[in-house]
C-alpha cells in the first residue's frame, strides 16, 4: 500500500551544522505515528521539510505519493500541520481566520459546513466572532488545529502541539486527535511529554544529531533491553547508611529508608540483589519492580548526548 | 493555477488594510490634502508653472502620485514584514499557492489601496481646484503601472528586511526622498542644468511627468519616454520578485 508520507535520503545543513544526515521513514495510511528526540535533534526541521516550509539539501519527501517539491500543491492539499508556536494574524476574527485558510486551499462557501463543525467540536462556538488577539492561549492553540483540519487532511502533522498547555486542555487536544485518528486520519506527533507518545503512537522514530537512532513500533521500543528499575523500600530504625560493595554500582538513588537500583535485565539477578542487601542486616518490608518506560528507552538511545 | 487561492489571499490583504481604514487610507488622504492646503495658501498666487497653469491645480497631481508611491510601497511591505516577524506567514506558505499567485495577491492588493487613495484625493482635490483630465488612459496607466512597481518594491523589502527598523531605513531613505525629489512640487524646467539631469537618474520623476502629462497634456519630457522607463521598471522589479520568490528568499529556509 502507498505510504502516506515517504522520505527518502533526506540531508538538509546549515552551514557546516548537519541538521538532518539521510533520513528515511515511511509512514502509512492511517498510522498514527510519533516522531520524537532531544532538542535540536531535527524534528522540526524534518517537519519543516515534509510541509514544504523548508527545502531539503538532498532527498525527496512525498505526502500519499505525491513529490512535495515537483507536485507541491496536491502534497500541501493532503497535509494539514499544526506548528509548535503560538503564532496567529491579529487583523482576524476565528470564523474569518478559518474562512481565509479554507480558501488557500481552494474552497469556499461549500467548505462552510465543515468549519462549522470544527468551531464547535473544538470548543469554538462562543469565539467565533472574537478577534485573534483577544483569544487565551489555549484557545489560539485549538484555532490552529482548526487552521490544520480545515481542508480535511489526510495527513495530520502537530509539532508539539500541547507544549505551554494546560492539563485539562491537553486531555482535550488528545482525545480530539483520538478520533481524528479513529476517522483515519494519519497522524504524526512530535512531543517532549514522552508518556504521551507512549499512550498515542503506534509506532515512533527517535531521531537524534539529524539521524533515525531507533525506529519501531512503540510496543517494541518498550520491549528493548534497556534496564529495569528495581526499587526496594526497607525498614529500619536509622537510614541506611552502608549500601553494600558489590550493589553499590546499581545504586541509582540512596535517600533515608529508600534504596533504588537501576539492573540490567540480562546481567542481573534480582534474586542475588535482594540476598545482598538483606545480608547487609537490612530488613525489607516491600518492593517494587517498574519496567522502562519510553522515558528510559528515550534517555538509553540518547545517552552519549547527555554524557 | 489556484485561482480561489489566489483571490482569498487578495482578499485577505484587502481586508487586513480595510480594517484599520483610519491608519491605511484616511490618515494619508489627510496628510496629502493639508500639503495641497499649506502649498497652496502659499504659492498660489505667486507661481504659475508652464506659463498658464495655477499652482495648486500643478500640484495635485503630483501629490497623487507621491500617495501611489507612498502607500503601494507602504502596503505590501509591512503586511509582509508583520507576517514574517508575528509568525502567520506560515499560513500562507503551506497551502498550495504558487510564488506567483503570492506575487500577484501582494501586488493587486497594494494596488488597490494606493488607487483608491490616489481617487480619494483626486475627488478632494476637487473643492481647492478645478482639475481636469487630457487623456484619462494615460493617467490610469500610469497609476496603475506606478503603483505595480512600488508594490513590487514593497514586496522585495518586506521579504530582505528582518524587522521593522530596516524597513523604515528603505522608507525614509529610499521611497521618501526619491519622491520629494521627483518633480511633485516643482518642473524640472525650474532647476539647475545639473539638478535637472540629476532628476532624470529618479524613477519617480518618469511617474509623475507621465501622470502629469495625462492631466494637462504638457510635460517637462517626451511622456513615450516617461512610459518606457516605467515600463521597463515594473518589468525589472516583477522579474525579480518572482525570481525571490521561487528561490523562497527570507521565507522558506
Amino acid at each position: 500500500m502507498e505510504p502516506a508520507v515517504l522520505i527518502e535520503g533526506v540531508h538538509k545543513h546549515y552551514g557546516k551544522l548537519q541538521a538532518l544526515q539521510g533520513i528515511h521513514l515511511s509512514i502509512a495510511k492511517g498510522e498514527f505515528f510519533g516522531l520524537l528526540g532531544p532538542n535540536g535533534a531535527g524534528k522540526s526541521t524534518l517537519i519543516n521539510i515534509i510541509a514544504g516550509l523548508t527545502r531539503a539539501n538532498q532527498g525527496t519527501v512525498a505526502v500519499l505519493g505525491h513529490d512535495n517539491v515537483r507536485q507541491y500543491r496536491l502534497a500541501r492539499r493532503h497535509l494539514g500541520l499544526v506548528p509548535q508556536e503560538l503564532v496567529f494574524d491579529p487583523f482576524f476574527t476565528v470564523r474569518e481566520i478559518l474562512r481565509i485558510q479554507s480558501g488557500y486551499y481552494g474552497l469556499g462557501s461549500e467548505n462552510d459546513p465543515w468549519i462549522d463543525e470544527l468551531i464547535g467540536t473544538l470548543m469554538l462556538a462562543d469565539k467565533a466572532h472574537t478577534n485573534m488577539r483577544a483569544l487565551s492561549g489555549g484557545m489560539k492553540r485549538r484555532v490552529l488545529i482548526a487552521q490544520a483540519l480545515v481542508h480535511k487532511p489526510e495527513v495530520v502533522v502537530l509539532d508539539e502541539p500541547t507544549a505551554g498547555v494546560d492539563v485539562e486542555l491537553r486531555q482535550s487536544l488528545w482525545d480530539f486527535v483520538r478520533r481524528l485518528h479513529h476517522e483515519g486520519h494519519t497522524i504524526i506527533l512530535t512531543t517532549h511529554y514522552l508518556e504521551e507518545a507512549e499512550a498515542l503512537c503506534e509506532r515512533i522514530a527517535i531521531l537524534d544529531k539529524g539521524k533515525v537512532i531507533a525506529l519501531d513500533t512503540t510496543r517494541g521500543l518498550l520491549a528493548r533491553g534497556v534496564g529495569r528499575t528495581l526499587r526496594l523500600l526497607v525498614t529500619a530504625t536509622a537510614p541506611i547508611g552502608a549500601v553494600p560493595a558489590q550493589l553499590e554500582r546499581l545504586v541509582s538513588r540512596c535517600v533515608d529508608n529508600q534504596l533504588e537500583l537501576q539492573l540490567n535485565r540480562e546481567s542481573d539477578s534480582v534474586v542475588d540483589v535482594i540476598d545482598a542487601v538483606r545480608a547487609c542486616g537490612i530488613t525489607i518490608v516491600d518492593l517494587r519492580t517498574e519496567e522502562a518506560d519510553l522515558e528510559d528507552v528515550f534517555m538509553e538511545l540518547t545517552r552519549e548526548r547527555w554524557q | 493555477m489556484n485561482p480561489r487561492g489566489l483571490y482569498t489571499l487578495f482578499y485577505k490583504e484587502v481586508l487586513r488594510f480595510s480594517k484599520v481604514w483610519l491608519q491605511t487610507v484616511a490618515a494619508p488622504l489627510i496628510t496629502t490634502l493639508l500639503y495641497l492646503l499649506v502649498f497652496s495658501q502659499a504659492l498660489s498666487q505667486h507661481v504659475n508653472v508652464y506659463g498658464h497653469i495655477d499652482y495648486t491645480t500643478f500640484l495635485l497631481p503630483g501629490l497623487i502620485m507621491m500617495s501611489i508611491i507612498q502607500n503601494a510601497f507602504a502596503n505590501s511591505s509591512s503586511s509582509i514584514i508583520q507576517s514574517k516577524i508575528t509568525g502567520n506567514m506560515f499560513f500562507i506558505l503551506v497551502p498550495p499557492l504558487s510564488y506567483l499567485e503570492f506575487y500577484l495577491a501582494f501586488l493587486l492588493a497594494a494596488m488597490l489601496r494606493a488607487l483608491v487613495i490616489g481617487a480619494g484625493i483626486y475627488l478632494v482635490g476637487q473643492a481647492f481646484t478645478s482639475l481636469t483630465v487630457a487623456h484619462p488612459l494615460i493617467v490610469v496607466l500610469f497609476a496603475v503601472l506606478s503603483s505595480a512597481a512600488l508594490a513590487s518594491v514593497g514586496i522585495l523589502a518586506g521579504m530582505w528586511a528582518d524587522k521593522f527598523d530596516q524597513l523604515g531605513g528603505v522608507q525614509n531613505f529610499l521611497i521618501m526622498p526619491l519622491s520629494f525629489l521627483s518633480g511633485v512640487f516643482y518642473s524640472i524646467h525650474s532647476l539647475p542644468d545639473f539638478w535637472q539631469s540629476a532628476s532624470k537618474l529618479n524613477p519617480f520623476f518618469y511617474m509623475i511627468d507621465g501622470f502629469r502629462y495625462g492631466f494637462f497634456d504638457l510635460a517637462d519630457i517626451d511622456p513615450y519616454l516617461s512610459f518606457y522607463v516605467l515600463i521597463i521598471t515594473v518589468a525589472l522589479l516583477s522579474t525579480c520578485c518572482l525570481y525571490l520568490l521561487r528561490r523562497g528568499y527570507k521565507l522558506r529556509t
